[in-house]
């Protein structure tokens, strides 16, 4: 198990799209490693010919009838949105300058 | 007594029906019982993060007046609700505990909202919580903790300890919670309150804001058994728009509790868990279990141990399972279509560098740290190791349930290792604070329903609660052998809520 140094919570909160302030790297750093560690133990039972279950109650073949439903008002919905413009969500560039 | 001299607030949710039914109070009566009594101790308590009374006036006035009319109705309508605030509620502000999300309104309903207006339950408020579910003393809500009512300087358990808090302040005859690895159980243990995690997929959870999708259930809470077992038969049954729910109706509950409140259980088979148990459980707690044990004995159960051996990997498979789903829920939240928008100081204004912002400032340090651990469990080289190990640990705790109902109708063991911990206490270690669902965390692993009942004071006076669980699907089971527990402590020392002390703000 890699160490949870603040370089390795700086590298999964720029994956998770978090920013984080110094204090919070070396703050997490130490206490993820102290989870990190104690989650450790299912890899002690988890031996190689048990199944994994993903869900607790499967169910299959869970369909609808294909029709238009339960449609949510486009006017409330752009009203809780932080901005929007001509009946569309309003949202910064996609992609940087260099792209 | 007359429904005049009746207070109100700490009558049950069933005795209210029966009072409405009759015509003895109206629904507006009851609410505004309520109402009053939030304003008068929710500044101390803090169960809720929004009241609108005129709203829940308006509700209830509307009972009135179909009732006045001669409409048919159901047998709690008028009976007043408060509700979590991670289900979304049309027209009411809805955070989830989150700054992320102040002030968001939601354009639709819940479906067990739905189910709710449409039994004519007037809404008192939404309940304080952990942010997204994520914490066992509500400590982790972006608006301050909920305080215990039995002693304020201590927690009222979490996620749902505003629901639990609510209840036991006599704010609320009947709330809703949620349970994704106890947060209705452990809540109602701590407050001396009932709370009931149904069967994965026996409530709808269309309109819940996901925490851990393969793991959340909404569940009733209320004072007591037969209250939570009404209330849990108005919000299930099976709602097409969510393709986990279960395709059986919510029948047969409130009858189960009846049954058992006769407190006569010969016949059923009782399991203790060994694993859960020892180590880690405070004296008065253990004492506790162990008087409820003999009752069953008395009441004519056929009590065992039995022994789940791989739920001591339970915590850890769990504290894997949750992060990583919960990672993968919450991305939703990149300020983009509601709540919060951050736009970085410096540098170019982008989706992505938004996105982070956001989240830097409206996320709260648990929910940082369990999203970044859920990335570290997904990410390239950790997923065999971490999350598919957790997934296989899930399969043997199933094993063990299934292994142990086949001797046994349902387990029991103490709901949470503790009595309430003064708040504070332990917010800086994270691990500690996880293990307060040491006890409830496998049954969301398997799906399978629980009932936590009080069942004790400790020497501080603080509620002690004892949890019962039962195959999946096996919900009755729940509620027969909750209300015999809970008839047979009363019949010895009375309800347990008769020794709450006043709230003094």
């Amino acid at each position: 198990m890699p160490t949870f140094n603040s370089e390795e919570v700086a590298r999964l909160a720029a994956l998770a799209r978090i920013d984080l302030t110094p204090d919070e790297l070396t703050q997490f750093a130490g206490e993820l490693e102290v989870i990190a560690h104690a989650v450790e133990k299912v890899s002690e039972l988890a031996t190689a010919d048990v199944p994994a279950t993903s869900h607790p109650i499967p169910l299959t073949n869970v369909y609808r009838e294909d029709v238009v439903s339960d449609v949510v008002d486009r006017d409330a919905v752009l009203a809780a949105a932080p901005a929007s413009q001509d009946g569309k969500f309003l949202v910064p560039q996609i992609l940087g300058e260099e792209a | 007594m007359s429904a005049r001299d009746t207070d109100l607030t700490r009558t049950t949710a069933a005795g209210l029906a029966d009072l409405l039914t009759a015509g003895d109070v109206s629904a507006v009566e009851v609410a505004q019982a309520h109402l009053d009594r939030i304003a008068e101790v929710d500044g101390a308590v803090h169960a809720f993060l929004h009241v609108d009374a005129a709203d829940t006036l308006a509700q209830a006035g509307a009972v009135d007046a179909a009732r006045a009319a001669g409409t048919p109705l159901h047998h709690l309508a008028g009976v007043p609700i408060a509700v979590k605030d991670v289900v979304v509620t049309r027209g009411t502000p809805t955070t989830a505990g989150s700054r992320i999300l102040e002030g968001w309104i939601p354009p639709y309903d819940a479906t067990l909202v739905e189910k709710l207006r449409a039994a004519g339950l007037p809404m008192l408020g939404k309940t304080n919580m952990d942010e997204f579910a994520m914490g066992s003393s509500t400590e982790h809500s972006g608006y301050g903790p909920t305080h215990n009512p039995w002693d304020l300087t201590r927690i009222p358990g979490g996620s749902g300890g505003g629901s639990a808090a609510a209840l036991a302040a006599f704010e609320a005859p009947l709330s809703i919670g949620t349970d994704t690895g106890g947060s209705i159980r452990q809540p109602a243990a701590v407050t001396g309150t009932v709370g009931v995690k149904p069967t994965y997929g026996s409530v709808s959870r269309y309109g819940l804001i996901a925490l851990a999708s393969s793991l959340d259930q909404a569940g009733p809470c209320a004072r007591t058994v037969l209250d939570a077992a009404l209330l849990h038969e108005v919000i299930g049954g099976h709602d097409p728009r969510d393709s986990t729910s279960l395709p059986q109706a919510a029948t047969g509950y409130a009858d189960a509790a009846r049954l058992g409140g006769t407190g006569d259980l010969t016949g059923v088979r009782v399991g203790v868990v060994r694993e859960l148990a020892g180590e880690g459980y405070q004296r008065e707690v253990s004492e506790a279990f162990a008087r409820s044990v003999r009752d069953l004995e008395a009441a004519g159960a056929e009590v065992v141990e039995v022994s789940c051996p791989s739920f001591e990997a339970a915590l850890a498979a769990y504290y894997l399972i949750l992060p990583a789903e919960a990672s993968s829920n919450l991305a939703k939240f990149d300020g983009m279509r509601f709540g919060l928008r951050v736009e970085p100081t410096e540098g170019p204004v982008t989706a992505e560098r938004v996105m982070a912002a956001t989240r830097g400032q409206g996320f709260g340090a648990e929910v940082k740290r369990r999203i970044i651990l859920g990335t570290y469990a997904l990410s390239a080289g950790y997923y065999d190791a971490y999350y598919g190990s957790a997934q296989k640990v899930r399969t043997l705790i199933q094993r063990d349930f299934a292994a142990a109902y086949e001797k046994v109708d349902v387990l029991v063991s103490p709901t949470a290792p503790t009595t309430a911990f003064k708040l504070g206490e332990k917010l800086d270690d994270p691990l500690a604070m996880y293990l307060n669902d040491v006890a409830t965390i496998p049954a969301n692993l398997a799906g399978v329903p629980g009932i936590s009942v009080p069942n004790g004071l400790d020497d501080a006076g603080l509620p002690i609660g004892i949890q019962v669980l039962a195959p999946a699907r096996a919900d009755d089971r729940l509620y027969r052998v909750g209300a015999a527990l809970e008839h047979h402590f009363q019949a010895s020392q009375g309800a347990i809520l008769d020794r709450i002390p006043e709230v003094t703000s």
